[in-house]
């Protein structure tokens, strides 16, 4: 059971092989019994998870149900579900209790799946190691001593320590992809849009985006049936016909042109990713594809621009968590500046107040034009160099990230490494693109490597069959990690 | 020396939608604290803004009204700051591209014609209200007017006085009402000023530095703050010193402003535009559709008064100085459904801003209130168009009116108040009068003009003041003369 697809869990509840409960329960059983080694989870409510699968059970009976009926996801707990604690690994938010569904939470709730528990994350989603939660960090099933990726860290670990069938991320800068290649799980990052972020607690409005992070690209489809779709609330949601994402899974690749940028195949990558990687490549031109060298001239632009438009948003965004109508707030405090203060000196954590100060120095007087504006520039750059890149081929491939995941605390005092990690990955939120990562190897520590997958716009179809048919030619997507292996 | 006063206003009219500008709360004044104010109102985690349209419809009616630019395309922005009735630690507002650019607005100020230009009109939502009493020294924070559409209207500095800064806002004020974009309750704050004043010597072309007070919703603070300020700026050049900028507020009791900040310590709010709703787009088709709907303008109505009607300048201006009056004028007008129309209407006019002006003035009503309806008014003033109320009499019957004794026909039945002008009735009442004045008759035809006043005094009181008092002139001259 606990090895099954989500395809082979919908089936095996719809015939009644298995109940949403035993299912359910299972996994909180595993969660029970693992979650204190990788640390993947902030909060479990067993019995109001209990509470949906006995619905959903009742549901199945009844003969409704939809393909997501009675399977248990895990959702980064940067999603508003009401009745349920919300902290976005904050301690600003330790006690939140959200009186309103996200979006996507509704859809998932409307396709009768259950909510597992909420997943840790690097506070406010910053991070690429998932070592700033206020919650403590979450450890790599594959080896504990080594981070999960972030900052949707907690849902990678979740899925690739079975703890879950699957889990929801958001990403801003990589903060799916990263984190699903350095566990060895699928996760999909949509077009910017495509996703509803109504109740998706904002890092940096431009750029979040939320999907599906699961075992296979076939799972990451039937995800993103439910959780796309086009939401009033949401300005910046996109309204599109309805898209089944798993209609075109097992087409044939032949004639497929996958583009190569240069700029993603230089110096800084380990050995093992490129390695792995360009096996990933070979096997891709064994399914008919042919490779096209392309050029992404803006690339080294990306990290930069990142780091001005990012924080300034997130400087705004986190202007809300001021102590005065919900959240922490300091004990005491002599006046209302001083409450202001100490609410935020102690509720955020030191990466959070980093970006906060980055985003306010940006934004400032006098300083407006030379970084914000100027990394507004670079980023229609970035979009106009994949525009062109388009032109050529239909996908490009990547390394996920430059390295697979480094050891807890190796990177902590180098923020700029840190932001390193996610060099092949921003670029694509800064371009709204649809970005994926599938695993593709392991290194010599046998830790995984991600194979990164960016689309053009709405073209997420087209990559989850591109990840799909070289998933079922390969079984790197099925290795287990030590944890996921553990029998209870 | 002699100095010149320059004023700049910006005015925040509160948008007369039923829900916020982003978010789906009711608006509605008065309800109890923190009832009106939604999840995106409170600014909880993961929430977001959605534009009303209906703020930008009026929005655009405004911008067609004073004859401005609509941009196709603008932008919201988010301005910083922190405080804890801005649940989001930002206003969302718009900064470097408004909805509204240029325009003008017109008035008079005495027998001057005058026109500010308009630098922009923007929309934005206003913050909630800090509560400082009955919390036993800590603050209450009431959300309900947060998310309340505003459009912050921006003048050039193109003010002379506080009379003009006062005739510019009372003409916008009756604008914004009038194109019901407003309901202009200055009470309610619906309606606020800030004003920038600076002064210069008589004759200079450079600006001075300038001082804004902020908040006034009155017109008379707005004439009070500005005399205040300007002759306290005026003193201090005076006196050598120099005007630092500065944020001042208006204390009404003591008639004074008092500084709030220095530009040292303004705000750098760091706009910039608000990631979370795309460009205002607005498209050729969406200014005519609301061009199809605006009412007409004053200064159009003003016009047709004075060129269809032959208003004078003075009265045609008094009526279009609000929309209800203009429009309860007309409605006069058209029950009255009068040939002569000119005459009518002046008289229509002549009505409305006496006696009906000073009843509602002693009774502290508004028009809309008013006790007599346009269609009671007109049937009193078709009364005396077919002669049969002296002027006298139709004062009686206004107030029967007044009083709700029915329809003026009915009030000229029930009180017996029908006019005499039947010549017969009035010959005998003089030759009544002059027999028994025979001296006063003599003093007339002696020279004496008063004693003629007298006996026409004598003939109407022995009418009851019944008598058309026309007829009564001449009969009395025909027959004084004739004898």
């Amino acid at each position: 059971m606990i090895d099954s697809s989500l395809k082979q869990l919908s089936a095996d509840l719809a015939a009644r092989k298995i109940s949403s409960v035993e299912l359910t329960r299972a996994y909180l059983d595993r969660i029970e019994s693992n979650n204190a080694a990788i640390n993947a989870f902030i909060t479990i409510d067993p019995d109001a998870s209990l509470r949906q699968a006995q619905a959903a059970d009742k549901r199945i009976a009844r003969g409704d149900a939809q393909p997501l009926t009675g399977i248990p996801v895990a959702h980064k707990d940067i999603w508003c579900a009401k009745g349920w604690r919300t902290t976005c690994g904050s301690r600003m938010l330790e006690n939140f209790r959200s009186p309103y569904d996200a979006h996507v939470i509704e859809r998932f709730n409307a396709a009768g799946a259950v909510i597992l528990g909420k997943t840790n994350m690097d506070e406010f989603a910053m991070g690429s190691s998932n070592e700033n939660s206020w919650f403590g960090p979450v450890k790599n099933p594959w080896d504990t001593e080594y981070v999960p990726g972030g900052s949707s860290g907690g849902s990678a670990a979740a899925v690739a320590a079975a703890l879950a069938p699957a889990a929801t991320g958001t990403d801003t800068g990589g903060s799916i992809r990263q984190p699903a290649a350095l566990c060895g799980v699928s996760g999909l990052k949509p077009t910017y849009g495509v996703v509803s972020r109504y109740g998706m607690i904002a890092f940096a409005s431009s750029l979040d985006q939320g999907g599906p992070l699961a075992r296979s690209s076939e799972d990451l489809a039937l995800l993103l049936d439910t959780m796309a779709g086009f939401d009033a609330r949401d300005s910046t949601s996109l309204e599109r016909p309805p898209e089944a994402y798993t209609r075109r899974l097992d087409e044939p690749l032949a004639g497929l042109r996958i583009g190569l940028p240069k700029e993603y195949f230089g110096e800084g990558i380990s050995a093992d990713v490129r390695k792995s990687v360009e096996d990933a490549i070979d096997e891709y031109r064994k399914l008919g594809a042919t490779t096209v060298d392309i050029r992404l001239p803006a690339s080294d632009l990306s990290v930069p621009a990142y780091y001005v438009i990012a924080p300034a948003e997130a400087s705004s965004n986190l202007a809300r968590y001021d102590g005065v109508r919900y959240g922490y707030r300091a004990e005491s405090y002599d006046n209302l500046l001083d409450m202001y203060c100490k609410t935020r000196a102690q509720g955020f954590g030191s990466e959070v107040k980093r970006r906060i100060l980055v985003g306010t120095y940006v934004l400032s007087h006098g300083y407006y034009d030379a970084y914000y504006l100027q990394a507004q520039r670079i980023r229609r750059l970035i979009a106009r160099d994949f525009a062109q890149a388009f032109e050529q081929c239909d996908v490009i491939v990547s390394p996920t990230s430059p390295s697979t995941a480094f050891r807890i605390g190796e990177r902590t005092a180098d923020p700029v490494k840190m932001y390193l990690s996610d060099i092949f990955t921003i670029a694509a939120n800064l371009a709204g693109l649809p970005g994926m990562s599938i695993p593709c190897g392991l290194d010599a520590a046998g830790l995984p490597v991600g194979l990164q997958i960016i689309g053009n716009y709405f073209t997420e179809t087209r990559m989850l069959n591109v990840a799909n048919v070289y998933q079922k030619q390969t079984d790197w997507h099925l290795r287990r990690s030590p944890i996921a292996s553990n029998s209870s | 020396m002699s100095w010149e006063i320059v004023i700049g206003l910006e005015t925040h009219a509160q948008l007369s939608t039923r829900s916020k500008i982003f978010s789906g709360a009711a608006t509605a004044f008065g309800a109890p604290p923190n009832t009106q104010a939604c999840a995106v109102d409170i600014a909880l985690p993961g929430v977001l803004p959605v534009l009303n349209v209906e703020a930008v419809d009026k929005a655009i009616r405004f911008g067609i009204a004073v004859g401005a630019t609509i941009n196709r395309r603008s932008i919201f922005a988010r301005k910083n700051y922190f405080y804890p009735d801005l649940p989001k630690g930002y206003q969302i507002s718009q900064y470097e591209i408004p909805v509204v650019s240029g325009g003008g607005v017109a008035f008079r100020v005495g027998n001057t014609e005058k026109t500010v230009r308009l630098v922009r009109a923007h929309l934005e939502e206003d913050a909630g209200k800090s509560l400082h009493e009955d919390f036993h020294g800590m603050s209450g924070i009431d959300l309900n007017r947060a998310g309340t559409p505003l459009l912050e209207i921006v003048s050039e500095p193109d003010m002379r006085s506080a009379e003009e800064a006062v005739a510019y806002a009372r003409t916008l004020h009756a604008l914004v009402r009038w194109i019901e974009i407003c309901d202009g309750n200055m009470q309610e704050g619906s309606f606020r000023c800030d004003a920038n004043v600076s002064v210069r010597p008589e004759g200079s072309d450079q600006l001075g530095t300038r001082r804004e007070i902020k908040n006034l919703n009155s017109f008379r603070f707005l004439q009070h703050a500005i005399d205040y300020e300007a002759n306290w700026q005026i003193e201090q050049l005076e006196e050598g010193k120099c005007i630092e900028q500065a944020t001042v507020l208006f204390d009404p009791d003591k008639a004074q402003t008092r500084l709030m900040r220095t530009k040292e310590e303004a705000h750098d709010y760091r706009y910039f535009p608000d990631p979370d709703l795309l460009p205002l787009e607005i498209d050729e088709d969406w200014i005519e559709r609301i061009r199809a709907q605006m009412p007409e303008l004053p200064a159009a109505r003003q016009s047709r008064y004075q060129s269809d009607l032959a208003l004078s300048q003075h009265d045609a201006a008094s009526l279009v100085a609000g929309r209800e009056v203009a429009d309860y004028f007309d409605a006069v007008l058209s029950a009255v459904g009068a040939d002569d129309t000119k005459a009518t209407a002046k008289l229509i006019v002549n009505w409305i801003s006496g006696e009906l002006a000073a009843a509602l003035n002693r009774a502290e009503l508004e028009l809309s209130e008013s006790p007599v309806t346009a269609a009671a008014l007109a049937g009193l003033i078709s009364r005396i168009m077919d002669n049969t109320l002296s002027s006298k009499l139709a004062k009686e019957v206004f107030d029967g009116l007044w009083k709700g004794e029915g329809s003026a026909d009915e009030i000229i039945e029930k009180r017996g108040l029908t006019q005499i002008s039947d010549s017969n009735a009035i010959e005998k009442l003089v030759e009544e009068v002059l027999a028994a004045n025979p001296q006063q008759a003599t003093d007339y035809r002696g020279g004496k003009q008063k004693a003629f006043n007298a006996l026409v005094g004598q003939v109407m009181k022995a009418s009851k003041g019944k008598a058309n008092p026309a007829q009564v002139n001449e009969i009395l001259r025909r027959k004084l003369d004739s004898c």
